[in-house]
């Protein structure tokens, strides 16, 4: 079995310490210094290993205008420091530009986590004059013919090359997200000097994380342990030839992992996001985990007392919650017994050790139908919509 | 357009937080941050004193003379502190040179 390690923490020297490093004990949490705001889960992509929950929020649902200047203003009294725009596409809402100007008014660093491909010119032109700080593209691939069947939208991939040296000659900084799995691990190398010929600042090499749309759609992105292991050499390789030039943030599948991922940091301690129609979630994939009452920012609590009280977010924080193996662990605090989500979907019970720790009486099981899967021959996806999904054309190659 | 990224820090460097790391005091946590791209850094008082005086118009031996002066401290220990710890921040990729416009 093929060991994965989890990143390494963010290097801290004497002057710069991280800061939630500085606050990190099992029970305490502390107001999240970053929030993510899914505005709308609208988008024009169709990627099948979506982050966004299976059923989708329609866009009669979402929060208007003046609730989302509502949740910003909050958001800075309270003490969060940065906000992303995410979505589905959060420029498919109309009023980003005055998003983004109402979040700078009240001091929030911003960022956009954007597909880019509504994006033009001028419309990125008036987000920065309104204070938006920095600018997140996805990538699907290198190239068009993998990119756009990835992301199931003709032309898209071009359109994203277009936004993202807008954003650089806007002065903007720019991080290349690179959502990772089987079909395009291959295209790794040249990503990375794609980033650096787009002039990013940062690149994720994000491996998929296997809920919601992922899980429905894992047979076709599963990589091979091969494939992950000259990942992760490739990865390594990089950061250090391009210290300084080009940050790379990496994050692994877990499945082929021995020790589960500190998932969100742990339930409840260091994050939260606000979905399309304005509920307060631990994370962005939390309302998969049925029997959870997760609150609303329309209901009559304060932000701040949902994420401090709501019986939701209190269920899994800490180390109370834990069933054997998880409660007796000299790991408990360290990785608080992986991610909720992928518990309830692998196991039924949200309160079980995540299947990613090699403690769990699920773990070779699950290994073996990871192994066997990318394996296998299944390549089509199932593309995300709000109609629950559709199956690409064609047969298995 | 932005310049080269990777700058390596002299005592004739003019060297300024670029525009997507913004030094704020967080009155909630009453801590001095530097807020960029998904991270939040905590510099320690000196580093915010220097971070401070970097406005890209003082070069980085006119911030160590005023350190100097102000504290009473030798120059030379001053400057190599200053260096060492903008580097550092300079490797992180959250340091940048101001440069003539270009017409």
């Amino acid at each position: 079995m093929s060991e994965v390690l989890p990143p390494l923490p963010p290097d801290t020297s004497d002057s710069l310490a991280v800061l939630e490093k500085t606050r990190s004990t099992a029970e305490t949490f502390g107001i999240p210094l970053a929030v993510l705001l899914e505005i709308t889960h609208r988008c024009p992509l169709q990627c099948p290993y979506c982050s966004n929950p299976v059923e989708l929020d329609r866009s009669g649902k979402e929060l208007t205008t003046d609730e989302w200047k509502k949740v910003l203003s909050e958001l800075a009294e309270i003490g969060v420091l940065q906000v992303h725009f995410s979505g589905g596409e959060p420029t498919a809402r109309k009023d980003l530009v005055e998003l983004v100007k109402h979040a700078s008014d009240v001091g929030l660093y911003t960022n956009l986590i954007t597909s880019a491909v509504l994006l033009t010119r001028e419309r990125l032109g008036e987000l920065a004059d309104a204070g938006l700080c920095h600018v997140q593209i996805s990538f699907q691939g290198i190239e068009d013919g993998l990119a756009d069947r990835v992301a199931g939208y003709k032309g898209g991939h071009q359109k994203k090359l277009d936004a993202a040296r807008w954003t650089r000659e806007l002065d903007l900084p720019l991080t290349v997200n690179a959502v990772m799995h089987r079909q395009n691990l291959h295209q790794l190398p040249d990503i990375i000097q794609m980033s650096l010929d787009l002039d990013a600042d940062r690149l994720e090499v994000a491996n998929v994380q296997y809920y919601g749309w992922a899980l429905k759609n894992r047979a076709a992105l599963m990589p091979t342990v091969a494939q992950l292991d000259a990942c992760t050499d490739i990865v390594e390789d990089a950061r250090e030839r391009l210290k300084g030039r080009l940050t790379i943030d990496y994050v692994v599948p877990d499945y082929y992992a021995l020790r589960p991922k500190k998932c969100m940091g742990g339930w409840g301690r260091q994050f939260f996001n606000i979905s399309p129609a304005g509920k307060v979630l631990p994370c962005h994939a939390a309302e998969s985990i049925t029997g959870l009452d997760f609150l609303s920012v329309r209901s009559n609590h304060s932000i701040a007392w949902i994420w401090q009280n709501s019986e939701a977010f209190n269920r899994y924080r800490g180390t109370g919650w834990m069933k054997e193996p998880c409660k007796s662990c000299d790991f408990r605090e360290i990785d608080f017994g992986g991610c909720r989500c992928q518990a309830f979907a692998l196991t039924g019970d949200a309160a079980n050790t995540d299947p990613a720790c090699a403690l769990s009486p699920l773990h070779e099981t699950i290994f073996k139908q990871a192994e066997r899967e990318a394996a296998g021959e299944t390549s089509r996806f199932l593309y995300r919509n709000f109609a629950g999904g559709t199956l690409e054309a064609g047969d298995d190659a | 357009m932005a310049g080269p990224r990777h700058i390596s820090v002299s005592e004739a460097s003019r060297p300024v937080l670029p525009r997507h790391a913004k030094l704020k005091y967080d009155e909630t946590r009453k801590v001095w941050v530097i807020l960029a791209p998904e991270r939040v850094l905590a510099p320690d008082e000196i580093a915010v004193e220097v971070l401070q005086l970097c406005d890209g118009k003082r070069s980085v031996g006119d911030v160590s003379d005023q350190l100097a002066a102000k504290y009473a401290a030798p120059r030379e220990a001053i400057l190599a502190d200053v260096i060492a710890m903008l580097q550092d921040l300079a490797d992180k990729g959250f340091l940048t040179e101001a440069r003539e416009k270009t017409p």
